[in-house]
């Protein structure tokens, strides 16, 4: 074993060619990965290597284009298998995010599982996108969607999780990493509640995937999803995993080309999955994007990376806290690389412009998760979340934009 | 602060955001409107008195930015006294400037034309305009007024 080098920040800040500009006349300090992160230069020359040498559309081709294309795609979906601890990479859907993901698995499970009177346990902290599929397959089947309470410092109210978890509850899906307070909730423990009442457990992993080693066996979960452009790989792309038995066992989700076996119209036969469930020609070179930032990721170390930002996080947090007024939404024990905050007497929206004029980008709104906002009592939050190339240096700058918003809007 | 921002902030949006005028609801009013921007959140609800198709009061409630609080509450100031279709004329011109379609003509909007920086911000636009969406809607609405009396 080669153990991982020492945190370089400097050669990691110099492998992304966007962090090397500036904005409004200052360097920028990117402090929104959590909406989207950018891309070293391995991952922009991955995806320009199979335009330049190897590109046409995948399967079924008998000519070495069409063999160069597909041979990248299907080694990239071994790449992602083995990123994520799948037993086959025939568990590996390419999807375009974990929207579509999270869609998929409502859509296609909820049909395959749920009847009327049925439950689907979700939790307070969800994304709209954990949310909105399952009322929408909830509205098809008569199933019922119920919200797990959290508490005031932002984590999953155990408690309650386990006394909504009842005898109609079929299908549990939760947010591994809260995209709006930086929570890491407790899957392992979801998982094992879960599977005691027979129920299949979906994870949004979204905002887990840039920062934790992923092992979907040991989670124990039935499906998980995360998005590419969150790991710094480039956006359209994404993973839904699943249990092969289940992904066998669940009708598709989108019809067309390459998901089929055979087609008449007197009835059509699919195909295995993961084909079954990819119709129609499909990103091609995000997979090759996505597998180069699995093995940008892991060149650094997956645990060395969390550890740094884990470091700029505190230092944050630290920072932050000596800012009168502000009040930082989510202090779970347990968290990833975000800090919502809101401040006194200043809107998260003039925030925001500020901290922009000063060339650092941070996000501000109800971060798609209107039901934790008001949870919280907050129409909206600011939310600086941190990647691999933040430094404590940007946490200054964000710290001293918070007191110039002080003296513009304090009276 | 650096000169763009004070462009965007001007004193008077300053002023009116930390103190907004006539901010409360209206017993009297006889049309009424809700404004959302669900991007950012911001809400806010608009009561007129209407006599005779001239607004003879203005106010509203809310909670938003500097620049949504600061607009809705000279939005209260200056539709005060207007006919209806001079309020609307205003909502345009309004709208006009901020999304930088018409150089702010000062004739027409007074001391509105301190929201001209503005239209250096388009991320900020709806911000501006949110009460004046809701103005429009509030006297179009013309047979769905608030019982008073």
């Amino acid at each position: 074993m080669i153990s991982a080098p020492a945190y370089d920040l400097e050669k990691v800040r110099s492998d992304f060619p966007i962090l090397a500009q500036e904005v409004r006349g200052e360097p920028i300090a990117y402090l929104d990965n959590a909406a989207s992160s950018q891309k070293p230069r391995a991952v922009l020359d991955a995806v320009d290597h199979v335009y330049e040498t190897g590109y046409a559309n995948i399967h079924r081709g008998v000519h070495v284009l069409s063999e160069r294309a597909t041979e990248h795609y299907e080694r990239s979906r071994r790449r992602m298998a083995k990123f994520i601890g799948a037993q086959s990479a025939d568990e590996v859907i390419f999807v375009r995010g974990t929207t579509e993901g999270l869609n998929l698995v409502a859509s296609s499970l909820g049909r395959y599982a749920l009847r009327a009177g049925d439950e689907v346990l979700l939790t307070g902290m969800e994304h709209h996108s954990n949310i909105v599929p399952w009322q929408m397959v909830a509205d098809l089947t008569g199933a019922k969607v119920l919200a797990a309470p959290v508490t005031d410092r932002g984590e999953l109210d155990m408690d309650a999780f386990t006394a909504l978890l009842g005898d109609r509850t079929r299908i549990v899906s939760v947010v591994h990493v809260s995209n709006a307070l930086g929570t890491v909730n407790p899957v392992e423990e979801i998982a094992r509640l879960a599977k005691e009442r027979g129920a299949y457990l979906v994870l949004d992993g979204a905002q887990a995937a840039p920062h934790l080693t992923l092992d979907v066996q040991k989670l124990g979960c039935d499906f998980y999803c995360l998005s590419g452009h969150k790991m710094y790989a480039p956006s359209g792309i994404g993973v839904l995993w699943g249990k092969k038995r289940l992904l066998e066992a669940i009708p598709p989700y989108q019809g067309g080309g390459e998901m089929i076996r055979t087609v008449s119209f007197e009835g059509t036969t699919y195909a295995e999955p993961p084909a079954k469930f990819e119709a129609g020609t499909p990103n091609i070179a995000g997979p090759v994007g996505l597998a180069a930032a699995a093995d940008y990721l892991e060149s650094l170390g997956i645990p060395e990376v969390a550890r740094h930002e884990a470091r700029v996080r505190e230092y944050a947090e630290a920072c932050l806290s000596e800012v009168p007024g502000l009040r930082i939404i989510g202090t779970a024990p347990e968290k990833a690389a975000v800090v919502s905050f809101v401040m006194d007497g200043v809107h998260p929206h003039d925030l925001g412009t500020v901290l922009d004029q000063e060339g650092v980008a941070v996000r501000t709104g109800h971060h798609c998760t209107q039901p934790l906002m008001e949870r919280f009592g907050v129409p909206a939050t600011a939310r600086a979340s941190f990647g691999l190339y933040n430094t404590e240096a940007e946490v200054d700058r964000l710290a001293a934009g918070l007191h110039t918003a002080l003296e513009v809007f304090r009276p | 602060m650096n000169d763009a921002l004070r462009d965007l902030y001007r004193e008077v949006i300053l002023d009116h955001s930390r103190r907004p005028r006539n901010y409360g609801a209206m017993d009297a009013a006889n049309r009424q409107s809700d404004g959302f921007n669900p991007l950012c959140g911001d809400r806010l609800r608009l009561f007129l008195r209407v006599e005779d198709g001239v607004v003879t009061q203005a106010s509203f409630v809310g909670d938003g930015c500097a620049i949504s609080t600061a607009s809705a509450s000279l939005l209260t100031e200056a539709t005060r006294g207007r006919a209806e279709g001079d309020a609307l004329q205003l909502a345009e011109s309004f709208r006009n400037m901020v999304s930088g379609k018409r150089e702010p003509a000062e004739a027409a909007l007074g001391k509105l034309t301190v929201f001209a920086g503005v239209r250096d911000y388009p991320t900020r636009v709806k911000c501006a305009t949110l009460a004046w969406h809701t103005l429009r809607a509030a006297i179009e609405q013309s047979g769905e007024t608030v019982k008073t009396e």
